[in-house]
C-alpha cells in the first residue's frame, strides 16, 4: 500500500515535470518571439518610468528617483504577475490551438499535477524574465536604491505567485467551458486586475467601487508590500499587513481553482467540449 | 473461470445538444441529437475490431467515451473490467490513441513531443532516453529528422510519430480513429503494417474506427457497422458479407445502412 502510494506520487511528479519540460521546449522553439516580446516589455517599462521625469519637466516638484522606482516596481511586478496569470490561464487555450488537448486530457496525469506544473513553469520563467527586466531597466535609467530589502520583496512575490496561480486556474477553465469566448474572458479578468490593483497609482485615487474590488485583488497587496520593501527597506514583519492577505488568498485560491477547474472539466466532458476543434 | 473482455460496452447512450439555427423567444432553439443509441459489444483481449461508419455515425464519440474524454448519458463502458466513468485514471493508464489528426505541438520536434508526452504516463527521462530512439527506429522514422519541427514533416511521417507516441506508453488497448485518412497509399500501407506489428509484439487489443473498408478487412478480426449511433452488425468480415448477401464489405455496408460513402461525399459537396 505504501509502495503504491509512493509509486503514484512519483508518477505525479514525473507528469508535473513533463509539463515544465514541454513548456521549456516551447520557449526554446519560440525564442526569437520571446526575445522580441522581452524587448517590447523593456521599452514599455521605460516609457512608463519616464513619466516621472516628464512630470518633473512639466514644472511639478517631486522626488523623481522615488517616483521612478514606484513606477518601475509597478511595471515590473505587473509584468511578472501578468505572465504568471497568462500562462496559467492559457493552459487549455494552448492545447486547443495546437490540437493536443485530447491527448493531454486522456493521459493519466492528475489535474493538480497538470495545473501546478503550468504554475511552476510560469513562476520559473517569470522570475528569470523579471530579474532581467528589473536589472536592465534600473541600469538604463540609473535609478539608485537607498535601502532596498529585496529578500522581503521576494517573499511578497512568492506569496503572490501562489494566489495568481490559483486565480489563473479558475480562469483557465473558461476556454474549456466556452471555446469561443473563454480566452477573451481571461483577458478581461486580467485587465480588471490591472486597473483596480494600483499598479501605477495609489488605489486611493480610484472610485469607491473600484477600491472595494482592489481589496480582493492579490496584486494590490503585492505592489504595496514590494514598494515598502524596496523603497523603505521594510522587513517581513513590517509588510505583514500585505503578506497575510496574500497568504489567505493563496490558501483559498489554489484549492478553489482546482475545484472550479474540475467542475469545468466535468461540464466539458458531458457536453463534448473537450476536443481540438472546440 | 471466464476471461474478462478488453472492452465491454453495454447499452451505451450519448446525446449532444445542438443549436438548430432557428430562433425562438428567449434565444436560439436547441435540439437533442443522439450520437450513440444503446450500443452494446465486447472486444476480447488481443482482438482487433473495426467499426465502420460514415462521418457523424458515432465512431469518434465511441472512441472519446472509451478514452475518458466524454461522459456517456446511459449504459456502461468498461476497459479490462474498469468503468471508464467511475475510474478514469485507471482506464487512462491502459489506453492510448491515434486519431486522424496527428495532434502535436507543431514547432516542437518528434523527440520533444514524445519526451514530454511520455512523462504524462510516468516515464522518466532515463527510460525515454533509450525508448524513444528505439521506437522511432521501429516505426521507420529517419533518425536524422528527429530534431526537426513536426510542421516540416509529411502527414505520413507525423502519423508514424503518433503511432510511436502510443507505442511508447505500452497501451493494452489502442484506439485508432481513422489513423490512415488523408495519407498517400504508401504511407497508408506502412501505417497498417505498423499496426499489425504492434498487435504481434504487444498483445495489444485494438479498436479501429474507420470508413476504409479495405483497411478494416485487412486489419480486423471482426467488423462492426455503426449507423446514426446504432450498431447494426458486428461479426467477422465474411459473416457480415454473408448476412447481407453481399460480395464485398462495401456492398454489405450499403445494404445495412442504405447508403454508401459516395453518398456522404456528395452530400458534403452539396452542403
Amino acid at each position: 500500500m505504501r509502495g503504491e502510494t509512493a509509486g503514484a506520487f512519483r508518477r505525479e511528479l514525473v507528469g508535473f515535470a513533463g509539463i515544465v519540460e514541454r513548456n521549456t521546449y516551447l520557449i526554446r522553439r519560440f525564442v526569437w518571439w520571446e526575445l522580441a516580446w522581452f524587448l517590447y516589455t523593456v521599452a514599455n517599462t521605460l516609457t512608463i518610468v519616464f513619466i516621472a521625469k516628464g512630470v518633473e519637466a512639466g514644472g511639478y516638484r517631486l522626488d523623481v528617483n522615488r517616483e521612478m522606482i514606484i513606477l518601475l516596481i509597478g511595471a515590473v511586478v505587473w509584468s511578472y504577475l501578468g505572465l504568471v496569470f497568462e500562462i496559467e490561464t492559457e493552459t487549455v487555450a494552448w492545447e486547443r490551438w495546437e490540437g493536443t488537448i485530447e491527448y493531454t486530457f486522456m493521459a493519466p496525469l492528475s489535474r493538480p499535477a497538470h495545473l501546478l506544473g503550468m504554475g511552476a513553469f510560469a513562476v520559473l520563467y517569470g522570475v528569470i524574465r523579471t530579474v532581467a527586466l528589473f536589472g536592465l531597466v534600473a541600469v538604463m535609467l540609473g535609478v539608485h536604491f537607498t535601502n532596498p530589502n529585496f529578500a522581503t520583496a521576494t517573499v511578497v512575490l512568492a506569496a503572490s505567485s501562489v494566489s495568481f496561480v490559483g486565480i489563473g486556474m479558475m480562469t483557465a477553465v473558461l476556454p474549456l467551458v466556452s471555446p469561443e469566448k473563454g480566452t477573451q474572458l481571461g483577458f478581461i479578468a486580467q485587465g480588471l486586475l490591472l486597473v483596480v490593483s494600483g499598479v501605477y497609482y495609489p488605489v486611493s485615487v480610484l472610485p469607491q467601487w473600484m477600491q472595494w474590488l482592489s481589496v480582493l485583488s492579490p496584486a494590490t497587496y503585492t505592489l504595496e508590500g514590494a514598494r515598502r520593501a524596496i523603497l523603505d527597506g521594510a522587513g517581513v514583519s513590517a509588510v505583514w499587513d500585505d503578506l497575510w492577505p496574500l497568504i489567505v488568498i493563496g490558501v483559498v485560491a489554489v484549492p478553489l481553482g482546482l475545484y472550479v477547474f474540475s467542475l469545468g472539466e466535468r461540464y466539458a466532458k458531458q457536453h463534448g467540449r473537450l476536443k481540438r476543434s472546440g | 473461470m471466464s476471461i474478462e473482455p478488453a472492452v465491454e460496452v453495454c447499452d451505451l447512450r450519448k446525446e449532444f445538444i445542438r443549436r438548430d439555427g432557428s430562433r425562438m423567444r428567449g434565444g436560439v432553439r436547441r435540439r437533442r441529437v443522439p450520437a450513440l443509441r444503446d450500443v452494446s459489444f465486447t472486444v476480447a483481449r488481443g482482438e482487433c475490431v473495426a467499426i465502420l461508419g460514415q462521418n457523424g455515425s458515432g465512431k469518434s464519440t465511441l472512441v472519446r467515451v472509451l478514452s475518458t474524454l466524454l461522459l456517456h448519458d446511459g449504459g456502461s463502458a468498461r476497459v479490462f473490467g474498469v468503468d471508464v466513468a467511475a475510474k478514469p485514471r485507471a482506464v487512462q493508464r491502459l489506453v492510448n490513441r491515434v486519431s486522424v489528426e496527428a495532434s502535436f505541438f507543431k514547432r516542437m520536434s518528434p523527440d520533444e513531443n514524445l519526451s514530454y508526452s511520455a512523462r504524462f504516463y510516468g516515464l522518466t527521462p532515463r527510460q525515454t532516453r533509450t525508448a524513444i530512439p528505439e521506437i522511432l527506429r521501429r516505426v521507420g522514422f529517419p533518425p536524422e529528422r528527429r530534431g526537426e519541427p513536426m510542421e516540416d514533416l509529411s502527414r505520413g511521417m507525423q502519423q508514424k510519430i503518433a503511432l510511436a507516441r502510443a507505442l511508447l506508453t505500452s497501451p493494452v488497448l489502442l484506439l485508432l480513429d481513422e489513423p490512415t485518412t488523408g495519407l498517400d497509399p504508401r504511407s497508408k500501407l506502412e501505417v497498417q503494417e505498423l499496426v499489425r506489428d504492434m498487435r504481434r509484439r504487444h498483445d495489444c487489443t485494438i479498436l479501429l474506427c474507420t470508413h476504409d473498408m479495405t483497411e478494416a478487412e485487412a486489419l480486423a478480426d471482426r467488423v462492426g457497422i455503426l449507423h446514426e449511433g446504432v450498431l447494426l452488425a458486428l461479426d467477422t468480415p465474411a459473416e457480415v458479407r454473408d448476412r447481407y448477401g453481399a460480395e464485398t464489405l462495401e456492398d454489405a455496408f450499403m445494404a445495412a445502412t442504405g447508403r454508401s460513402f459516395e453518398d456522404e461525399a456528395e452530400e458534403e459537396v452539396h452542403a
